[in-house]
């Protein structure tokens, strides 16, 4: 006999994409979860965690790639082959079953290894047989005394409050025994107080269990307290994978900063090793590496920014509370400094009015690599004065002739972007707002799937429906040379 | 000053006009034409046609051999009719709100098309195509035409209760290890018990009292209730043996709308899991 392999990556998912009608959900992501731990995929919405999750659990195939369990090539599975479980977003239990006969659906079903059978030439074929009765209903009452609905089996599922069928939902799938769980937002739909409650007991349900849960939700604070590892998605690619604290205080980009918990996002410029430059303060800082006057993103969280009286020196900034609000433990303040808004938390009160100086410890500042520094695009000049990319033709100054292949530089004050789609040379959605103190950073999606930054000092909501136009002062234009075009 | 606004009070209780008011026209024409009706139908079936007098002797006409034959008759090619008509609706509501052809709402839409043209005008064309293709009257053509004419009522609300189904008690079905088939048998076919019902009824309580159907594409062998009682009303006159026939009539088919009903209101679980 083999030894049965042990693999220690449970799931694995390969150069997976995903497209619904030419739109990219899931776009060449890789992801691999270890055996036994909790992890969560955290996103907002529409960055295709639950796709993802579907796909894990085999109601979607993937366009491309490939998804493993335990080494096995799943992708082209059916769901009822699969050894995972999955608890619903809205429950999904059946109506037409009591509590009992909802959790025994799956065992009904199932076949369970019996021993083997050797035959009169010593061939072994394993022997499976279903569950008789008097197991189903052992494993029944233990799953739903595992939730808590001991004695709940008799009960029409419809009489039941929106905690208890979770929990219905939550016996049905786990009575299976899957080696991995899937839970689609699962709490979403509870009240705050049911929430908490329920977060502590999947977390003791875990811990008891030992399986993988793999949790969808985009609550970030959910996320942080209950996975081992979060998975940031946006976009349909992973921005981040880490324990709560990595993602919490080593945020990888400007996005998983803005999105996991509160913080000031700002602009900087790297001058040297261990120190930043931002709103016109050099500040110390703990990362090096980067490039000399590197433009870079960095993240304060509210918390580690100190106050102190004016002209005590202490601080590298000074500014003027705008407001506090006392929130039980601690006091949030707004407070102005060089034109940008910081949020604070400090035990102490600042009121509102005074100007006050800030620090903030080398360990409390991140920086992180900018994710674009220049909108960079592949076009043609398509006639006297004009570049056509993205679909559109533009106005630029150039004395290149017709036909020429350019690369087309334009910076991210370069871009306006207009409330009518008209007025834009091509139209585009928003996708992403980010405010960065002094101004909105604005990432749009064009139809021809380009992606713009834009810096404005006007704030748009997610999936306006925008015109783009460049100011042709600012934009660069760079010859592709035959020899470049080929590789 | 009070005066006045008093007088407007009492102005405004005047005109104050009730959502309900809209309902009167429908309880007047309900009143006249169907409760009416009924009652005198009640009265008609205890009067004896010759004499006039109160008489149970109508009753006694409506349950003889001969008519119970009848009324076998009916029941059976009204459950034949029901029965195919459901063995292809429901297969066909199923492809139909499956989701590679939910999005052409325009399919779904010719297998009800024709009954925008007039009934008579169908079983004609019906009936002519049938001699063209060399099946003769009699019970077969008879519930070609029944098939044909209940096929949408049956179709309907199968497929409305397919397409509002949630896709995810089929997809939690398949996640729990339920095949294809045992998806449908477990989770879709219970499910969808309120949408039959409804088409049952809906198919089998006018096959019952249909009889144009089979009077046009039938023979003497198809000859179902609601043709006798045709005649009795029409031909001999006898109006009460006629009445106390449609109030048999009225009660079965009430009795089975109870029925049908009770099996589409408990799509819940009965008793208990042992």
């Amino acid at each position: 006999m083999k030894e049965p392999k042990v693999f220690d990556k449970i799931i694995e998912v390969k150069n997976v994409t995903k497209t619904f009608d030419d739109v990219t959900v899931i776009d060449d992501l890789n992801l691999s979860i270890r055996r036994g731990q909790f992890v969560t995929l955290l996103g907002p919405s529409g960055c295709g965690k639950t796709t993802l999750l579907r796909m894990i659990a085999g109601f979607t195939a993937p366009t491309k790639g490939n998804i493993f369990i335990e080494g096995q090539d799943v992708t082209d599975m059916p769901p009822y082959k699969r050894p995972v479980n999955t608890v619903f977003q809205k429950y999904a239990l059946f109506p037409h079953l009591n509590v009992f006969k909802n959790v025994a659906f799956g065992l009904k079903l199932k076949k369970i290894y019996d021993g083997d059978k050797v035959d009169k030439k010593g061939k072994v074929t394993p022997v499976f047989r279903k569950l008789n009765k008097a197991e189903i209903e052992e494993k029944v009452n233990r799953a739903l005394k595992l939730v808590g609905l001991d004695d709940y089996g008799y009960r029409d599922i419809n009489s039941l409050s929106g905690g208890q069928q979770q929990r219905v939902a939550i016996a049905r799938a786990l009575v299976c025994e899957p080696k991995v769980l899937l839970l689609d937002e699962p709490l979403g739909a509870l009240d705050l107080k049911m929430r908490k409650e329920m977060q502590i007991e999947l977390k003791k349900m875990h811990r008891e269990l030992g399986i993988t849960f793999i949790f969808v939700t985009h609550d970030q604070e959910e996320a942080l307290t209950m996975s081992d590892i979060v998975v940031v998605l946006n976009d349909g690619s992973i921005q981040q994978i880490g324990t709560p604290k990595q993602v919490y205080d080593e945020p990888a980009n400007a996005f998983v900063a803005d999105f996991i918990g509160e913080s000031n996002v700002l602009s900087g410029t790297m001058l040297r090793d261990y120190c930043v430059s931002f709103l016109g303060a050099e500040v110390e800082c703990e990362d090096k590496g980067f490039g000399k006057n590197e433009q870079v993103d960095l993240v304060i969280r509210p918390e580690d920014i100190h106050l102190f009286p004016i002209g005590s020196g202490k601080g590298q900034l000074s500014g003027k509370v705008l407001s506090a609000v006392f929130k039980g433990t601690y006091y949030e303040m707004e407070i102005l400094a060089s034109n940008y808004e910081f949020t604070v938390q400090s035990t102490v009160e600042a009121k509102p009015g005074t100007e006050v100086e800030m620090s903030v410890e080398p360990s409390g500042i991140h920086i992180m690599k900018k994710l674009r520094t220049i909108n960079e695009f592949e076009g043609e000049i398509d006639g006297e004065n004009s570049v056509w990319f993205c679909d559109g033709s533009f106005e630029v100054d150039t004395s290149l002739e017709k036909g020429t292949k350019v690369k087309v530089f334009v910076p991210f004050d370069g871009v306006e972007l207009t409330d009518d789609e008209d007025d834009g040379v091509i139209g585009a959605n928003v996708t992403h707002v980010l405010y960065k103190g002094t101004y909105y950073q604005v990432q749009v999606y064009t139809d021809t799937d380009e992606d713009f930054f834009v810096d404005t000092s006007d704030e748009w909501d997610l999936g306006d429906r925008v015109g783009i136009k460049l100011d042709k002062s600012k934009m660069r234009l760079e010859v592709v040379t035959e020899e470049e075009s080929d590789a | 000053m009070p005066e006045s606004s008093e007088t407007k009070k009492t102005l405004k209780k005047k005109i104050v006009f009730k959502p309900s008011y809209f309902s009167f026209p429908y309880i007047l024409l309900c009143a006249i034409f169907v409760v009416l009706p009924l009652i005198l139908v009640f009265v008609y079936a205890f009067i004896d046609d010759k004499t006039g007098h109160f008489t149970f002797s109508n009753f006694a006409e409506v349950f003889t051999s001969a008519n119970l034959i009848l009324l076998l008759r009916t029941i059976g090619i009204a459950l034949l009719t029901t029965l195919i008509c459901l063995l292809i609706a429901y297969p066909t509501a199923l492809i139909l709100a499956s989701s590679p052809f939910n999005k052409f709402v325009i399919l779904a839409l010719l297998f009800i098309i024709p009954m925008w043209m007039n009934f008579v005008l169908r079983v004609i064309a019906l009936k002519e195509l049938l001699t063209l293709i060399g099946v003769k009257n009699g019970l077969f053509a008879s519930v070609i035409g029944m098939v044909y004419d209940f096929l949408p009522f049956m179709l309907l609300p199968i497929y409305t209760v397919l397409t509002d189904m949630d896709k995810s008690y089929s997809e939690a079905a398949s996640d729990l290890g339920a095949n294809g088939f045992k998806t449908f048998v477990k989770v879709t076919l219970p499910l969808s018990a309120k949408g039959i019902a409804s088409g049952i009824t809906m198919v089998f309580m006018p096959v019952f009292s249909a009889y144009a159907i089979t009077d046009m594409l039938g023979n003497n062998n198809t000859t179902l209730i609601g043709k006798i009682i045709n005649e009795l009303f029409i031909n001999s006159g006898t109006w009460g043996v006629g009445s106390a026939f449609s109030f048999v009539l009225l009660l079965l088919v009430f009795g089975t709308m109870i029925l049908s009903n009770l099996v589409g209101k408990s799509p819940k679980a009965k008793g208990g899991a042992k």
